[in-house]
Protein backbone atom coordinates (compact mmCIF):
# COMPACT_ATOMS: atom_id res chain seq x y z
CA UNK A 1 0.00 0.00 0.00
CA UNK A 2 1.26 3.48 -1.06
CA UNK A 3 2.54 5.55 1.76
CA UNK A 4 2.92 9.54 2.74
CA UNK A 5 5.78 9.58 -0.11
CA UNK A 6 3.19 9.18 -2.71
CA UNK A 7 1.78 13.07 -1.38
CA UNK A 8 5.40 14.34 -1.87
CA UNK A 9 5.89 12.77 -5.29
CA UNK A 10 2.32 14.82 -6.20
CA UNK A 11 2.97 17.91 -4.53
CA UNK A 12 6.34 17.97 -6.59
CA UNK A 13 4.85 17.70 -9.57
CA UNK A 14 2.49 20.03 -9.05
CA UNK A 15 5.42 22.41 -7.95
CA UNK A 16 6.91 21.67 -11.45
CA UNK A 17 3.22 22.14 -13.39
CA UNK A 18 3.37 25.37 -11.60
CA UNK A 19 5.69 26.41 -13.75
CA UNK A 20 3.76 26.14 -16.76
CA UNK A 21 -0.03 25.88 -16.16
CA UNK A 22 -0.82 28.40 -18.34
CA UNK A 23 0.02 27.08 -21.24
CA UNK A 24 -1.46 24.11 -20.03
CA UNK A 25 -5.22 25.84 -18.99
CA UNK A 26 -5.13 27.74 -22.46
CA UNK A 27 -4.88 24.23 -24.12
CA UNK A 28 -7.76 22.42 -21.82
CA UNK A 29 -10.33 25.15 -22.73
CA UNK A 30 -8.70 26.20 -26.84
CA UNK A 31 -8.96 22.46 -27.70
CA UNK A 32 -12.98 21.76 -26.54
CA UNK A 33 -13.99 25.52 -28.53
CA UNK A 34 -12.26 24.06 -31.42
CA UNK A 35 -13.71 20.70 -31.23
CA UNK A 36 -16.99 21.16 -30.70
CA UNK A 37 -17.20 23.97 -33.04
CA UNK A 38 -15.76 22.12 -35.67
CA UNK A 39 -16.96 18.69 -35.15
CA UNK A 40 -20.30 19.36 -32.89
CA UNK A 41 -21.88 22.64 -34.41
CA UNK A 42 -20.75 22.11 -37.77
CA UNK A 43 -20.47 18.55 -38.63
CA UNK A 44 -23.41 18.20 -36.48
CA UNK A 45 -25.55 20.38 -38.69
CA UNK A 46 -24.99 17.92 -41.04
CA UNK A 47 -25.44 14.91 -39.34
CA UNK A 48 -29.01 16.57 -37.59
CA UNK A 49 -29.82 16.70 -41.21
CA UNK A 50 -29.94 13.39 -41.35
CA UNK A 51 -31.46 10.32 -39.65
CA UNK A 52 -29.35 12.12 -36.64
CA UNK A 53 -27.96 9.83 -33.86
CA UNK A 54 -30.06 7.86 -31.66
CA UNK A 55 -32.34 8.98 -28.59
CA UNK A 56 -33.37 12.44 -30.47
CA UNK A 57 -30.61 14.46 -29.19
CA UNK A 58 -28.77 17.36 -31.44
CA UNK A 59 -24.87 15.90 -32.41
CA UNK A 60 -23.42 18.49 -30.34
CA UNK A 61 -24.67 17.00 -27.42
CA UNK A 62 -24.58 13.47 -27.98
CA UNK A 63 -20.64 14.21 -29.23
CA UNK A 64 -19.77 16.38 -26.37
CA UNK A 65 -19.47 14.72 -23.36
CA UNK A 66 -17.83 11.82 -25.40
CA UNK A 67 -14.78 13.97 -26.49
CA UNK A 68 -15.06 15.28 -22.71
CA UNK A 69 -14.13 11.59 -21.65
CA UNK A 70 -11.44 10.91 -25.46
CA UNK A 71 -9.77 14.18 -23.95
CA UNK A 72 -8.86 12.43 -20.70
CA UNK A 73 -7.34 9.77 -21.86
CA UNK A 74 -4.83 11.79 -24.22
CA UNK A 75 -3.99 13.68 -21.03
CA UNK A 76 -3.53 10.77 -18.65
CA UNK A 77 -1.60 8.85 -21.65
CA UNK A 78 0.56 11.93 -21.93
CA UNK A 79 1.65 12.28 -18.83
CA UNK A 80 2.25 8.60 -18.39
CA UNK A 81 4.32 7.86 -21.14
CA UNK A 82 7.45 9.94 -21.86
CA UNK A 83 7.11 11.28 -18.78
CA UNK A 84 7.16 8.44 -16.67
CA UNK A 85 10.55 6.75 -18.69
CA UNK A 86 12.30 10.11 -18.56
CA UNK A 87 12.15 9.90 -14.60
CA UNK A 88 13.08 6.56 -14.82
CA UNK A 89 15.96 6.75 -17.48
CA UNK A 90 16.45 10.47 -18.71
CA UNK A 91 16.52 12.40 -15.82
CA UNK A 92 16.41 9.42 -13.32
CA UNK A 93 14.38 11.77 -10.69
CA UNK A 94 12.65 8.18 -9.69
CA UNK A 95 16.29 7.14 -8.85
CA UNK A 96 16.70 10.01 -6.44
CA UNK A 97 13.15 9.55 -4.83
CA UNK A 98 13.59 6.13 -3.98
CA UNK A 99 17.17 7.40 -2.31
CA UNK A 100 14.44 8.96 0.21
CA UNK A 101 11.85 6.46 2.16
CA UNK A 102 9.81 6.11 -0.94
CA UNK A 103 9.33 2.74 -2.55
CA UNK A 104 8.19 2.31 -6.07
CA UNK A 105 4.42 1.60 -4.97
CA UNK A 106 4.07 5.37 -3.71
CA UNK A 107 5.86 6.51 -6.87
CA UNK A 108 2.95 4.90 -8.74
CA UNK A 109 0.20 5.88 -6.79
CA UNK A 110 2.44 9.87 -6.58
CA UNK A 111 2.53 9.45 -10.09
CA UNK A 112 -1.33 8.66 -10.35
CA UNK A 113 -2.91 11.34 -8.13
CA UNK A 114 -0.73 13.62 -10.00
CA UNK A 115 -2.62 12.56 -13.22
CA UNK A 116 -5.89 12.66 -11.26
CA UNK A 117 -5.27 16.12 -10.80
CA UNK A 118 -4.09 17.39 -14.32
CA UNK A 119 -7.01 15.48 -15.65
CA UNK A 120 -9.76 16.38 -13.51
CA UNK A 121 -8.53 20.48 -14.02
CA UNK A 122 -8.23 19.53 -17.80
CA UNK A 123 -12.09 17.69 -17.53
CA UNK A 124 -13.53 20.44 -15.38
CA UNK A 125 -12.72 23.34 -18.14
CA UNK A 126 -14.41 21.02 -21.07
CA UNK A 127 -17.11 21.18 -18.65
CA UNK A 128 -17.33 24.64 -18.60
CA UNK A 129 -16.80 24.87 -22.43
CA UNK A 130 -19.73 22.08 -22.84
CA UNK A 131 -21.79 24.12 -20.85
CA UNK A 132 -21.30 27.24 -22.75
CA UNK A 133 -21.92 25.50 -25.97
CA UNK A 134 -25.41 24.42 -24.39
CA UNK A 135 -24.87 20.56 -24.85
CA UNK A 136 -25.69 19.53 -21.70
CA UNK A 137 -29.40 17.55 -21.34
CA UNK A 138 -29.56 17.17 -17.52
CA UNK A 139 -27.58 18.38 -14.36
CA UNK A 140 -26.03 15.35 -14.04
CA UNK A 141 -23.30 15.98 -16.50
CA UNK A 142 -21.25 17.33 -14.05
CA UNK A 143 -20.54 13.94 -13.04
CA UNK A 144 -18.90 13.68 -16.05
CA UNK A 145 -15.69 15.00 -14.85
CA UNK A 146 -15.20 12.10 -12.20
CA UNK A 147 -16.33 9.82 -14.93
CA UNK A 148 -13.35 11.47 -17.06
CA UNK A 149 -10.97 11.28 -13.69
CA UNK A 150 -12.01 7.14 -13.78
CA UNK A 151 -11.01 6.82 -17.39
CA UNK A 152 -8.00 8.83 -17.23
CA UNK A 153 -6.69 6.16 -14.77
CA UNK A 154 -7.73 3.61 -16.37
CA UNK A 155 -5.20 4.44 -19.01
CA UNK A 156 -2.58 6.31 -16.86
CA UNK A 157 -1.91 2.71 -14.76
CA UNK A 158 -1.37 0.45 -17.71
CA UNK A 159 0.63 2.94 -19.66
CA UNK A 160 2.75 3.74 -16.66
CA UNK A 161 3.28 0.07 -16.25
CA UNK A 162 4.57 -0.15 -19.87
CA UNK A 163 7.04 2.49 -19.62
CA UNK A 164 8.65 1.32 -16.71
CA UNK A 165 9.22 -1.37 -18.66
CA UNK A 166 10.52 0.07 -21.66
CA UNK A 167 14.17 1.04 -23.11
CA UNK A 168 13.37 3.36 -25.77
CA UNK A 169 10.74 5.47 -27.01
CA UNK A 170 9.69 4.29 -30.01
CA UNK A 171 6.53 2.11 -28.25
CA UNK A 172 4.93 5.70 -27.27
CA UNK A 173 4.51 6.48 -30.75
CA UNK A 174 3.16 2.47 -31.63
CA UNK A 175 0.21 2.89 -28.71
CA UNK A 176 -0.46 6.29 -30.11
CA UNK A 177 -1.00 5.01 -33.75
CA UNK A 178 -1.95 1.75 -33.24
CA UNK A 179 -4.28 1.50 -29.98
CA UNK A 180 -5.12 5.04 -29.01
CA UNK A 181 -6.31 6.76 -32.50
CA UNK A 182 -8.35 4.10 -32.91
CA UNK A 183 -9.96 3.71 -29.77
CA UNK A 184 -10.34 7.73 -29.69
CA UNK A 185 -11.81 7.17 -33.54
CA UNK A 186 -14.35 3.54 -32.82
CA UNK A 187 -14.99 3.56 -29.11
CA UNK A 188 -18.54 5.40 -29.72
CA UNK A 189 -16.71 8.99 -29.32
CA UNK A 190 -18.32 10.18 -32.67
CA UNK A 191 -21.16 7.54 -33.49
CA UNK A 192 -22.66 5.07 -31.86
CA UNK A 193 -20.72 1.31 -31.90
CA UNK A 194 -23.80 -0.46 -32.90
CA UNK A 195 -22.90 1.17 -36.26
CA UNK A 196 -19.65 -1.04 -36.82
CA UNK A 197 -19.62 -4.81 -37.76
CA UNK A 198 -20.24 -7.12 -34.66
CA UNK A 199 -16.46 -8.14 -34.34
CA UNK A 200 -15.91 -4.45 -34.28
CA UNK A 201 -18.51 -3.89 -31.94
CA UNK A 202 -17.25 -6.45 -29.90
CA UNK A 203 -13.74 -4.97 -29.86
CA UNK A 204 -15.19 -1.38 -28.73
CA UNK A 205 -16.76 -3.04 -25.74
CA UNK A 206 -13.79 -4.47 -24.16
CA UNK A 207 -11.82 -1.34 -24.30
CA UNK A 208 -12.19 1.20 -21.49
CA UNK A 209 -12.55 4.28 -23.52
CA UNK A 210 -15.83 3.12 -24.83
CA UNK A 211 -16.91 2.58 -20.86
CA UNK A 212 -15.73 6.46 -20.23
CA UNK A 213 -17.83 7.33 -23.06
CA UNK A 214 -21.04 5.80 -22.97
CA UNK A 215 -21.29 6.66 -19.10
CA UNK A 216 -20.10 10.28 -19.83
CA UNK A 217 -23.05 10.69 -22.29
CA UNK A 218 -25.54 8.59 -20.25
CA UNK A 219 -24.85 11.27 -17.39
CA UNK A 220 -25.10 14.46 -19.83
CA UNK A 221 -27.93 13.08 -21.27
CA UNK A 222 -29.57 12.25 -18.24
CA UNK A 223 -30.52 8.82 -19.70
CA UNK A 224 -28.00 6.83 -16.98
CA UNK A 225 -29.39 3.80 -14.99
CA UNK A 226 -27.56 2.44 -11.83
CA UNK A 227 -26.76 -0.68 -12.86
CA UNK A 228 -24.82 -0.19 -16.32
CA UNK A 229 -23.45 3.01 -14.72
CA UNK A 230 -21.78 0.84 -11.57
CA UNK A 231 -20.58 -1.63 -14.45
CA UNK A 232 -18.86 0.91 -16.59
CA UNK A 233 -17.36 2.46 -13.76
CA UNK A 234 -16.05 -0.99 -12.19
CA UNK A 235 -14.85 -1.90 -15.18
CA UNK A 236 -12.69 1.51 -15.33
CA UNK A 237 -11.37 0.79 -11.95
CA UNK A 238 -10.06 -2.60 -12.74
CA UNK A 239 -8.23 -1.42 -15.26
CA UNK A 240 -7.27 1.30 -13.07
CA UNK A 241 -5.85 -1.41 -10.50
CA UNK A 242 -4.89 -3.85 -12.58
CA UNK A 243 -2.48 -1.26 -14.12
CA UNK A 244 -1.48 0.11 -11.09
CA UNK A 245 -0.33 -2.93 -9.45
CA UNK A 246 1.49 -3.82 -12.53
CA UNK A 247 2.99 -0.62 -12.93
CA UNK A 248 4.70 -1.15 -8.82
CA UNK A 249 5.82 -4.22 -9.73
CA UNK A 250 7.50 -3.16 -13.01
CA UNK A 251 9.01 -0.39 -11.44
CA UNK A 252 10.47 -2.28 -8.53
CA UNK A 253 12.02 -4.88 -10.93
CA UNK A 254 13.44 -1.99 -13.17
CA UNK A 255 14.99 0.14 -10.30
CA UNK A 256 15.06 -1.59 -7.33
CA UNK A 257 17.90 -4.66 -8.05
CA UNK B 1 27.09 -5.34 16.63
CA UNK B 2 29.68 -2.82 18.09
CA UNK B 3 30.14 0.66 16.71
CA UNK B 4 30.01 0.49 12.99
CA UNK B 5 27.46 2.26 10.82
CA UNK B 6 28.00 -0.23 8.17
CA UNK B 7 28.98 -3.67 8.47
CA UNK B 8 29.36 -6.12 5.53
CA UNK B 9 30.20 -9.89 5.73
CA UNK B 10 31.07 -11.67 2.65
CA UNK B 11 28.90 -9.46 0.86
CA UNK B 12 27.93 -10.64 -2.69
CA UNK B 13 25.63 -9.50 -5.50
CA UNK B 14 25.03 -11.01 -8.85
CA UNK B 15 22.75 -9.97 -12.05
CA UNK B 16 21.99 -13.15 -13.58
CA UNK B 17 25.30 -15.34 -14.33
CA UNK B 18 27.73 -11.86 -13.63
CA UNK B 19 29.26 -11.35 -10.14
CA UNK B 20 29.52 -7.69 -9.55
CA UNK B 21 30.80 -8.25 -5.63
CA UNK B 22 32.08 -11.03 -4.78
CA UNK B 23 32.30 -11.70 -1.09
CA UNK B 24 33.37 -8.09 0.65
CA UNK B 25 33.62 -7.48 4.28
CA UNK B 26 33.65 -3.89 5.32
CA UNK B 27 33.22 -2.10 8.69
CA UNK B 28 32.41 1.79 8.49
CA UNK B 29 33.04 3.95 11.88
CA UNK B 30 30.92 6.72 13.12
CA UNK B 31 32.71 10.52 12.10
CA UNK B 32 34.84 8.57 9.56
CA UNK B 33 35.61 9.22 5.41
CA UNK B 34 36.18 5.48 4.18
CA UNK B 35 36.36 5.25 0.01
CA UNK B 36 36.06 2.39 -2.37
CA UNK B 37 39.19 2.90 -4.56
CA UNK B 38 38.85 1.02 -8.28
CA UNK B 39 38.41 1.01 -11.56
CA UNK B 40 35.59 1.34 -13.44
CA UNK B 41 33.31 -1.99 -12.88
CA UNK B 42 35.27 -3.17 -10.02
CA UNK B 43 31.75 -3.45 -8.03
CA UNK B 44 31.73 0.18 -6.43
CA UNK B 45 28.84 1.62 -7.11
CA UNK B 46 27.04 -1.97 -6.74
CA UNK B 47 28.01 -1.70 -3.07
CA UNK B 48 26.95 1.91 -2.64
CA UNK B 49 23.38 0.90 -3.99
CA UNK B 50 23.63 -2.08 -1.66
CA UNK B 51 24.52 -0.03 1.36
CA UNK B 52 22.01 2.82 0.33
CA UNK B 53 19.12 -0.03 0.59
CA UNK B 54 18.14 -0.13 -3.24
CA UNK B 55 20.02 -2.81 -4.35
CA UNK B 56 18.68 -6.10 -2.22
CA UNK B 57 22.50 -8.18 -1.45
CA UNK B 58 22.51 -11.90 -3.14
CA UNK B 59 24.80 -13.43 -0.15
CA UNK B 60 26.09 -12.32 2.67
CA UNK B 61 25.16 -10.42 5.43
CA UNK B 62 24.87 -6.56 5.44
CA UNK B 63 23.67 -4.08 8.42
CA UNK B 64 23.70 -0.35 7.73
CA UNK B 65 22.99 1.55 10.62
CA UNK B 66 22.35 -1.42 12.71
CA UNK B 67 19.74 -2.44 10.69
CA UNK B 68 18.65 -4.97 7.47
CA UNK B 69 18.71 -3.21 4.84
CA UNK B 70 16.45 -6.07 2.99
CA UNK B 71 13.53 -5.23 6.04
CA UNK B 72 13.92 -1.31 7.28
CA UNK B 73 15.04 -0.25 3.43
CA UNK B 74 12.83 3.41 4.38
CA UNK B 75 14.01 3.68 8.08
CA UNK B 76 17.69 3.40 6.51
CA UNK B 77 17.36 5.53 3.66
CA UNK B 78 15.63 8.61 6.12
CA UNK B 79 18.84 8.30 8.03
CA UNK B 80 21.29 8.48 4.65
CA UNK B 81 22.24 11.46 2.12
CA UNK B 82 22.79 10.01 -1.39
CA UNK B 83 24.96 11.80 -3.66
CA UNK B 84 24.71 8.95 -6.92
CA UNK B 85 26.95 9.09 -10.24
CA UNK B 86 24.66 10.85 -12.27
CA UNK B 87 23.15 14.03 -11.16
CA UNK B 88 19.21 13.02 -11.19
CA UNK B 89 17.56 16.55 -10.31
CA UNK B 90 14.19 17.28 -11.02
CA UNK B 91 15.29 19.61 -14.14
CA UNK B 92 11.76 21.09 -14.43
CA UNK B 93 12.43 22.68 -10.82
CA UNK B 94 14.23 26.34 -9.57
CA UNK B 95 17.79 25.07 -7.13
CA UNK B 96 15.83 25.82 -4.12
CA UNK B 97 12.81 23.97 -4.99
CA UNK B 98 14.86 20.91 -5.66
CA UNK B 99 15.70 20.96 -1.92
CA UNK B 100 12.18 21.71 -0.75
CA UNK B 101 10.69 19.17 -2.49
CA UNK B 102 13.13 16.70 -1.72
CA UNK B 103 13.18 17.40 2.20
CA UNK B 104 9.44 16.49 2.09
CA UNK B 105 10.21 12.90 1.55
CA UNK B 106 11.82 12.05 4.79
CA UNK B 107 8.36 13.64 6.43
CA UNK B 108 10.31 16.53 7.90
CA UNK B 109 7.54 20.13 8.42
CA UNK B 110 7.71 22.50 5.85
CA UNK B 111 9.63 24.95 8.07
CA UNK B 112 12.67 22.70 8.82
CA UNK B 113 13.30 22.09 5.21
CA UNK B 114 12.34 25.30 4.41
CA UNK B 115 15.61 26.53 7.22
CA UNK B 116 17.77 23.76 6.13
CA UNK B 117 17.60 24.69 2.26
CA UNK B 118 18.83 28.20 2.96
CA UNK B 119 21.60 26.35 5.13
CA UNK B 120 22.42 24.27 2.62
CA UNK B 121 22.54 26.44 -0.48
CA UNK B 122 24.46 28.66 1.81
CA UNK B 123 27.17 25.88 2.57
CA UNK B 124 27.25 25.01 -1.15
CA UNK B 125 27.61 28.29 -2.46
CA UNK B 126 23.91 28.68 -4.43
CA UNK B 127 22.26 31.38 -2.35
CA UNK B 128 22.10 33.56 -5.53
CA UNK B 129 21.07 30.99 -7.68
CA UNK B 130 18.15 29.72 -5.43
CA UNK B 131 15.70 30.95 -8.40
CA UNK B 132 17.13 29.78 -10.86
CA UNK B 133 16.23 26.57 -12.80
CA UNK B 134 18.70 23.46 -12.36
CA UNK B 135 18.92 22.94 -16.37
CA UNK B 136 21.48 25.31 -17.17
CA UNK B 137 23.62 25.19 -14.45
CA UNK B 138 27.26 24.03 -15.03
CA UNK B 139 28.37 20.33 -13.82
CA UNK B 140 30.05 21.61 -10.72
CA UNK B 141 26.65 23.77 -9.62
CA UNK B 142 24.57 20.70 -10.30
CA UNK B 143 26.72 18.41 -8.44
CA UNK B 144 26.42 20.95 -5.56
CA UNK B 145 22.94 21.10 -5.48
CA UNK B 146 22.70 17.27 -5.56
CA UNK B 147 25.42 17.52 -2.44
CA UNK B 148 22.92 20.01 -1.21
CA UNK B 149 19.72 18.03 -1.56
CA UNK B 150 21.87 14.63 -0.01
CA UNK B 151 21.92 16.75 3.06
CA UNK B 152 18.62 17.87 3.73
CA UNK B 153 17.53 15.04 6.15
CA UNK B 154 20.29 16.06 8.33
CA UNK B 155 21.99 12.50 7.56
CA UNK B 156 23.88 10.46 9.63
CA UNK B 157 25.79 9.03 6.68
CA UNK B 158 26.49 10.49 2.97
CA UNK B 159 27.50 8.13 0.09
CA UNK B 160 28.99 9.83 -2.32
CA UNK B 161 29.12 7.84 -6.24
CA UNK B 162 31.93 8.98 -7.83
CA UNK B 163 31.38 12.16 -6.19
CA UNK B 164 33.61 14.68 -8.92
CA UNK B 165 33.38 12.61 -12.15
CA UNK B 166 33.41 14.82 -15.14
CA UNK B 167 34.06 18.05 -13.43
CA UNK B 168 36.72 20.06 -14.41
CA UNK B 169 40.30 20.69 -11.74
CA UNK B 170 38.55 23.65 -10.09
CA UNK B 171 34.84 22.31 -10.12
CA UNK B 172 36.69 19.04 -8.13
CA UNK B 173 38.93 21.44 -5.95
CA UNK B 174 35.78 23.07 -5.02
CA UNK B 175 33.73 19.91 -4.31
CA UNK B 176 36.69 18.70 -2.23
CA UNK B 177 36.96 21.73 0.25
CA UNK B 178 33.00 21.30 0.71
CA UNK B 179 33.31 17.67 1.15
CA UNK B 180 36.05 18.06 3.61
CA UNK B 181 34.33 20.98 5.99
CA UNK B 182 31.43 17.73 5.90
CA UNK B 183 33.79 15.47 7.76
CA UNK B 184 34.71 18.37 9.80
CA UNK B 185 31.60 18.46 11.14
CA UNK B 186 31.78 15.06 12.01
CA UNK B 187 29.91 13.75 9.39
CA UNK B 188 30.07 10.09 8.16
CA UNK B 189 31.40 9.72 4.48
CA UNK B 190 31.53 6.90 2.20
CA UNK B 191 32.96 7.44 -1.22
CA UNK B 192 33.74 5.43 -4.12
CA UNK B 193 36.23 6.87 -6.21
CA UNK B 194 38.85 5.85 -9.68
CA UNK B 195 40.53 8.83 -8.50
CA UNK B 196 43.39 8.24 -6.22
CA UNK B 197 43.93 11.81 -5.75
CA UNK B 198 40.61 12.03 -4.70
CA UNK B 199 41.27 9.14 -1.91
CA UNK B 200 44.19 10.53 -0.63
CA UNK B 201 42.66 14.03 0.05
CA UNK B 202 39.21 12.85 1.18
CA UNK B 203 39.50 9.28 2.67
CA UNK B 204 40.81 8.27 6.24
CA UNK B 205 40.59 4.33 5.12
CA UNK B 206 39.62 2.77 2.23
CA UNK B 207 39.27 -0.60 0.46
CA UNK B 208 41.02 -1.22 -2.82
CA UNK B 209 38.14 -2.87 -4.93
CA UNK B 210 38.73 -4.73 -7.89
CA UNK B 211 36.44 -7.28 -9.79
CA UNK B 212 33.98 -7.24 -6.89
CA UNK B 213 37.00 -8.29 -4.54
CA UNK B 214 38.58 -6.09 -1.62
CA UNK B 215 42.09 -6.10 -2.80
CA UNK B 216 43.74 -4.30 0.55
CA UNK B 217 42.56 -1.91 3.18
CA UNK B 218 43.53 0.83 5.45
CA UNK B 219 44.72 4.46 5.48
CA UNK B 220 46.20 5.96 2.45
CA UNK B 221 49.69 6.09 4.41
CA UNK B 222 49.35 2.78 5.59
CA UNK B 223 48.91 1.28 2.06
CA UNK B 224 51.19 2.93 0.74
CA UNK B 225 53.78 1.55 2.86
CA UNK B 226 52.80 -1.85 2.72
CA UNK B 227 52.32 -2.15 -0.39
CA UNK B 228 55.09 0.38 -2.59
CA UNK B 229 58.42 2.26 -1.61
CA UNK B 230 58.62 5.65 -0.53
CA UNK B 231 59.85 7.28 -3.79
CA UNK B 232 59.10 6.26 -7.51
CA UNK B 233 61.54 7.49 -10.31
CA UNK B 234 59.65 7.56 -13.44
CA UNK B 235 61.52 6.84 -17.03
CA UNK B 236 60.10 7.73 -20.25
CA UNK B 237 61.43 7.24 -23.34
CA UNK B 238 61.35 7.16 -27.13
CA UNK B 239 58.41 5.86 -28.74
CA UNK B 240 59.26 4.96 -32.17
CA UNK B 241 58.04 2.54 -34.79
CA UNK B 242 60.01 -0.81 -34.44
CA UNK B 243 62.57 0.75 -32.06
CA UNK B 244 62.92 -0.83 -28.51
CA UNK B 245 60.06 -0.52 -25.86
CA UNK B 246 59.84 0.15 -22.38
CA UNK B 247 60.32 -3.70 -22.31
CA UNK B 248 63.80 -3.54 -24.05
CA UNK B 249 64.72 -0.61 -21.75
CA UNK B 250 63.65 -2.75 -18.65
CA UNK B 251 66.15 -5.15 -19.65
CA UNK B 252 68.90 -3.05 -20.31
CA UNK B 253 68.48 -2.19 -16.38
CA UNK B 254 68.50 -5.32 -15.65
CA UNK B 255 72.14 -5.68 -14.56
CA UNK B 256 71.40 -2.13 -11.88
CA UNK B 257 68.13 -3.84 -10.55
CA UNK B 258 70.26 -6.46 -9.77
CA UNK B 259 72.68 -4.87 -7.92
CA UNK B 260 69.52 -3.08 -5.88
CA UNK B 261 68.78 0.03 -7.81
CA UNK B 262 65.10 -0.42 -7.13
CA UNK B 263 63.02 -2.79 -5.41
CA UNK B 264 60.80 -3.12 -8.16
CA UNK B 265 60.16 -2.63 -11.37
CA UNK B 266 57.22 -1.78 -13.59
CA UNK B 267 56.79 -1.56 -16.92
CA UNK B 268 53.98 0.21 -18.54
CA UNK B 269 53.27 0.79 -22.46
CA UNK B 270 55.01 4.26 -22.47
CA UNK B 271 56.91 4.12 -19.22
CA UNK B 272 59.17 2.68 -16.59
CA UNK B 273 58.83 3.08 -13.46
CA UNK B 274 61.52 1.92 -10.40
CA UNK B 275 60.28 1.98 -6.99
CA UNK B 276 63.13 2.59 -4.49
CA UNK B 277 63.43 4.43 -1.25
CA UNK B 278 66.03 6.70 -3.25
CA UNK B 279 64.50 8.18 -6.42
CA UNK B 280 67.37 10.95 -7.29
CA UNK B 281 69.74 7.78 -6.69
CA UNK B 282 68.54 5.30 -9.47
CA UNK B 283 67.87 8.15 -11.52
CA UNK B 284 71.65 9.04 -11.39
CA UNK B 285 72.56 5.52 -11.38
CA UNK B 286 70.33 5.27 -14.90
CA UNK B 287 72.07 7.97 -16.26
CA UNK B 288 75.44 7.17 -15.16
CA UNK B 289 74.73 3.46 -17.03
CA UNK B 290 74.16 4.90 -20.24
CA UNK B 291 70.49 5.46 -20.56
CA UNK B 292 68.78 8.53 -21.91
CA UNK B 293 65.16 8.90 -21.23
CA UNK B 294 63.22 11.75 -22.64
CA UNK B 295 61.89 12.59 -19.45
CA UNK B 296 62.36 11.82 -15.74
CA UNK B 297 60.56 12.38 -12.82
CA UNK B 298 60.91 11.35 -9.15
CA UNK B 299 58.11 11.68 -6.58
CA UNK B 300 56.33 9.79 -3.63
CA UNK B 301 54.77 7.36 -3.95
CA UNK B 302 50.53 7.36 -4.53
CA UNK B 303 47.67 5.00 -3.95
CA UNK B 304 48.20 4.89 -8.10
CA UNK B 305 51.31 2.63 -7.31
CA UNK B 306 49.25 0.96 -4.25
CA UNK B 307 46.67 -0.07 -7.04
CA UNK B 308 49.23 -1.04 -9.96
CA UNK B 309 50.98 -3.09 -7.24
CA UNK B 310 47.95 -5.20 -6.02
CA UNK B 311 46.22 -5.74 -9.85
CA UNK B 312 49.24 -5.40 -12.03
CA UNK B 313 46.47 -2.07 -13.78
CA UNK B 314 46.38 1.42 -13.79
CA UNK B 315 42.88 3.04 -12.36
CA UNK B 316 41.96 5.05 -15.00
CA UNK B 317 42.10 2.59 -18.15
Amino acid sequence: MPGPAAWSLFLQRLTAHRHYWRSSAIGSVLEPVLFLAAMGLVLGSLVDRGPGVPGGVGYLAFLAPGLLVAAAMQTATGESSYPVLGAIKWDRTYEALLATPARPVDLVAGHLLYVAFRVTTSAAAFLLVLLAFGAARSPLVVLTVPVALLTGLAFAAPVTALAARLEEDAAFAALQRFLLVPMFLFSGTFFPVEQLPAVLRGIAYATPLWHGVTLARDLALGTAEAGPALLHAGYLLLWTAAGAVLAARALTRRLVR
Amino acid sequence: MGESLVRARGLVKRFGGYTAVDGIDVDIAPGEAFGFLGPNGAGKSTTMRMIGAVSPPTAGELRVLGMDPAVDGPAIRRRLGVVPQTDNLDLELTVEENLLVYGRYFGLPRATVRARAAELLDFVQLTDRAGDRVEPLSGGMKRRVTIARALVNDPDVVLLDEPTTGLDPQARHVLWERLYRLKQRGVTLVLTTHYMDEAEQLCDRLVVMDKGRIAAQGSPAELIAAWSTREVCELRFPLTEGGPGPAAHADALAPLTARGLAERVEVLPDRLLLYTDDGDAALSAVLAHGLQPVSSLVRRSSLEDVFLRLTGRTLVD
